[in-house]
């Protein structure tokens, strides 16, 4: 399998920073609030290599840092230091010394994303379909039929109803938002998919048709996705491989069946313990 | 102070002083050599209102020379209100500088809402005047936000609210001030001009400048440049329809003209009347219907 | 019919400067009044309407009392009008020289309080106000005789207990700043000010192109948008450390010397406000300050520029979480010139554009009425 992004020594830190940040937290000291200037180290030294048509679950609880990875790599948050290579079929793409341009241009064109609150993937004042074609002619599709058609096709693939393809998004339901987020994040076919807690805070048959609808389109198109989540259930559902973290740094990564079966750090644990 | 050295009209040569013209001038250079881009620049207050072309007028007064021929026009008029007024103001302020109202002898022409009918040549300038610069402004309220989006030209919303359009009323709704690209790049207003006038920007053989005076900006569409009025390739851009009811072509009720932009009058009885909006053309037309020899001399 | 309706413009336009004219001039027919009618002299109206002429100086942006009055009188007291025709003016004349940044503790003051403390070095004082003034009308103005009009002011002078006043007062804010209380003075206080006539303003802009446009800005404007920030959609919750009104020494290099030399002096209304504390970057707590200061006296205008220059630090530090915080929604909405020429321009012809949208309605409407 090819390698589609490789990530090194990730770090992002809230706040003017000292020399004592990094030995005063991470998960053995408990906390990512620096005692002696009162930075947060949000992420830390976060490294993983990601295939093309893998699922890597990125799992951890709140304030573990799990979501700023995906965040900068997205572009939504500049790091404050390590690097990231995006292998796109013939080309590198070094992520964070490329001008805001370039960086845009990725985000439209090879990167999708899935917030968790849909309000930060979709405009609420333009409809379903407007918001596909949104995606659509920023890679320079001009012809109207064509986006009509397309928009169309995705959201009968992410089984939205076709009738409310004119509606506004403000209207829908979560479930139905966040239908409409994937359909939008795929209408470029892009080869890597930022997916951040998509179905949390949704009904129990909601999530799991979602999920499905994930698992499905990773079949068909072959898209390699970071799945972020504090969900034990959704790591063992779609990730092959994952990473846990805590307070910012990585405290475990493996296949996801070995960790689930035999987790090594005492937090992976408890955490699997719990969960069982 | 003495008042007294005030209180005559012994005005500046167009009525700016010479470092306030000078600064248009450079800004004029930029929005040339960046064809559609916004050009800030401190824009003077005029003895006129803000939206009375006080942008068009700067530049007006910052480029011409004693030699110059003006006209001036809104609405197509040489004889409207504001035009009248503007065109006074160049003669008061500019002495030895003449006006005229014909398209064809003018060096200069400063026009609201319009851009003649006659096609205009590499030794004429147009100055439009711009109440409303930029076109992202329907999407984007923040100048910092639309300034990095004009200059990724990253257009996608604009391009969505022309799709909606159609979603909403199978049409492109923009009536004028439609927006356009230039040179493949900026898209910008082209000033509130129907859609009639947009094609006459592409490919013009006569400078097309742009002056927004409240909103500080100055660009231009320099002679033979693309102009590109944003659409889709199936759902082309098109210009008002002056067709009646059997599809037949309007004509001006006072030239009998079929291809110039029409004014609507509705008389007193109720019953409408069609006649050119273009007021020099619809002389000129008239001239030739009745002295058709004329045109070949 | 005839042909295009807005024919004959030059003289439309002539006869509506004729009508306004005779508006002006009507009095002197001696309809309208028992006494011989005299036109309006420039000195009544920079010392009976001061507060108009104070107005045209701030929002005009020039310092010429006697031209704001000129312009108050061919506007008939339009104000808006007025501070238009005074900037126009301007337009005119090229700049020669600047000032170096003026020390407002040498200000010969009329008046200056704070409401921040009840004693302050060199002691509140009151001056002209209509503050505690009770706002009857004053009937007995309406005939007012030249005599009784002439003993009142010397009256005045003559009854005016000696004060033994200093030429200036210390500042309310050194004595907070002394005792540490205020943030240390910025230290882009040396640099050179941004000068709005000269340069656009394009965003982020500098706080001193904030403050220069705000004390151009039209008053009402103004206080309209500080209002907001008062009732709720804001929280700058301002106490008014000092309000001065008074006569500022202007000074200007020498044009052969280069030395500065004091050439003059302008009033002006000067407000500093104490807001909300925060600790920056970690550091002790600290008041925060807003500024206002312009031309003329107008101490509603100085007091809404002040809670706005420190709302406006605000929003450029943590984003505009309301109107009043947001650089761009503040500065570009409040001159006077601009807004007034934009909303009078709605009454000239639309007829092409118009033409162009009904060109489209009917089109929409068409369609709508056709089968899908």
């Amino acid at each position: 399998m090819n390698k589609i992004l490789e990530v090194r020594g990730l770090s992002k830190i809230y706040g003017p920073g000292c020399p004592q940040c990094l030995e005063s937290t991470g998960p053995e000291v408990d906390t990512n609030l620096c005692p002696h200037c009162g930075s947060v180290v949000a992420i830390h030294d976060v490294s993983f290599d990601l295939f093309e048509g893998e699922i890597l679950g990125v799992m951890g609880e709140s304030g573990s840092g799990k979501s700023t990875v995906v965040k900068a790599l997205y572009f939504d948050q500049a790091p404050s230091g390590g690097e990231a290579i995006f292998y796109d079929s013939d080309r590198q793409h070094d992520l964070f010394s490329l001008n805001a341009a370039q960086q845009r241009w990725l985000r439209n064109h090879r990167f999708g994303m899935v917030y968790q609150n849909p309000n930060l993937g979709l405009n609420f004042n333009i409809s379903a379909g407007g918001n596909i074609a949104e995606r659509l002619l920023m890679s320079d599709l001009m012809d109207y039929g064509a986006i009509r058609e397309r928009a169309k096709a995705l959201l009968a693939r992410t089984e939205v109803l076709l009738s409310r393809v004119d509606d506004l998004p403000k209207n829908f339901s979560g479930g139905m938002q966040q239908r409409v987020q994937i359909a939008k994040a795929l209408a470029t076919r892009p080869p890597l998919l930022f997916l951040d807690e998509v179905t949390t805070g949704l009904d129990l048959s909601v999530q799991a048709r979602i999920l499905d609808l994930i698992l499905e389109i990773q079949q068909e198109l072959k898209t390699a996705m970071v799945v972020v989540t504090h969900d034990l259930g959704v790591i063992r559902l779609l990730a092959g491989r994952a990473i846990v973290m805590k307070y910012g740094r990585v405290i475990e990564t493996g296949l996801t069946d070995q960790i689930l079966e035999d987790p090594q750090h005492a937090y992976t644990q408890r955490l699997v313990a719990s969960a069982l | 102070m003495n008042a007294m050295t005030h209180t005559t009209n012994a005005y500046n040569f167009g009525f700016l002083d010479e470092y306030a013209k000078k600064e248009v001038r450079r800004a004029v250079l930029k929005a040339i050599a960046i064809p559609g881009y916004q050009v800030p620049y401190a824009s003077r207050e005029m003895p006129m209102g803000r939206g009375f072309g006080t942008g068009g007028l700067q530049l007006t007064l910052s480029l011409i020379g004693p030699n110059e021929v003006v006209k001036v026009i809104d609405q197509g008029s040489d004889d409207s209100v504001n035009a009248v007024n503007l065109r006074q103001f160049i003669e008061m302020t500019c002495p030895g500088v003449s006006t005229t109202t014909k398209t064809a002898e003018c060096t200069l022409v400063q026009s609201r809402h319009r851009i003649p009918e006659l096609a205009l040549t590499a030794s004429q300038i147009i100055v439009l005047q711009v109440p409303y610069p930029d076109p992202l402004v329907v999407v984007e309220p923040s100048e910092d936000k639309r300034k990095t989006m004009h200059g990724e030209a990253d257009y996608s919303r604009l391009l969505v609210k022309l799709y909606e359009d159609i979603v909403k009323f199978d049409e492109i709704t923009i009536s004028h001030r439609y927006p356009t690209r230039i040179n493949g790049h900026y898209v910008i207003d082209p000033s509130p001009i129907p859609r009639w006038d947009v094609p006459k920007l592409n490919d013009s053989a006569a400078l097309v400048l742009f002056g927004a005076g409240r909103e500080k900006k100055i660009y231009a569409v320099p002679p033979h440049t693309r102009a590109e009025p944003l659409a889709f390739s199936d759902v082309p851009f098109r210009v008002e329809d002056f067709r009646d009811a059997a599809g037949r072509r309007r004509a001006c009720a006072r030239c009998g003209c079929t291809d110039s932009f029409l004014d609507e009058f509705v008389a007193d009885s109720g019953s409408k009347t069609w006649q050119c909006s273009d007021s020099d053309w619809c002389d000129e037309q008239l001239l030739r219907t009745e002295h058709p020899q004329g045109e070949l001399a | 019919m005839s042909y295009v309706a807005i024919k004959g413009g030059g003289r439309a336009i002539a006869g509506a400067a004729a009508v306004t004219e005779f508006l002006r001039t009507e009095e002197g027919l001696g309809n309208t009044c028992t006494e011989p009618p005299e036109p309006l002299k420039i000195d009544a109206i920079l010392h009976q309407l001061r507060h108009l002429v104070d107005r045209v100086i701030s929002e005009g942006g020039v310092y010429h009392p006697k031209f704001a009055a000129l312009a108050v009188k061919q506007s008939l007291g339009d104000t808006l009008e007025a501070a238009f025709a005074l900037r126009a003016w301007r337009s005119t004349r090229p700049r020669l020289s600047a000032t170096p940044p003026l020390d407002t503790s040498r200000m010969r003051l009329i008046r200056r309080i704070s409401s921040a403390f009840k004693e302050i070095p060199g002691g509140q004082m009151l001056g002209p106000t209509p503050d505690y003034a009770l706002r009857l009308l004053r009937l007995d103005l309406m005939d007012e005789s030249p005599e009784a009009f002439r003993a009142i002011a010397r009256e005045w002078l003559e009854t005016c207990p000696d004060a033994q006043l200093p030429d200036s007062f210390p500042k309310v804010l050194d004595a907070l700043r002394a005792e540490d209380l205020l943030p240390p003075v910025s230290a882009t206080r040396q640099q050179a000010a941004f000068d709005i006539t000269r340069e656009p303003l394009v965003f982020p802009v500098p706080r001193s192109a904030a403050l220069a446009t705000m004390a151009r800005a039209e008053t009402g404007s103004l206080l309209g948008i500080a209002y907001s920030n008062m009732r709720g959609y804001g929280d700058v919750h301002p106490t008014v450390a000092e309000l001065r009104v008074g006569y500022l020494p202007v000074t200007l290099p020498h044009p052969v010397t280069g030395e500065f030399t004091e050439a003059g002096e302008v009033l002006i209304t000067e407000c500093e406000v104490v807001a909300m504390y925060e600790a920056e970057g970690g550091g002790k707590p600290v008041f925060t300050v807003g500024y206002g200061a312009c031309f003329g006296h107008n101490e509603v205008k100085a007091i809404s520029m002040a809670i706005l220059d420190r709302a406006l630090q605000k929003g450029m530090k943590d984003g505009p979480a309301n109107p009043s915080e947001d650089p761009e929604f503040v500065l570009l909405h409040v001159d006077g010139v601009d807004s007034m020429g934009f909303a009078s321009h709605y009454k000239m012809p639309h007829y092409v554009t118009f033409q162009s949208d009904l060109d489209r309605l009917r089109t929409t409407q068409q369609k709508s009425g056709e089968p899908a």
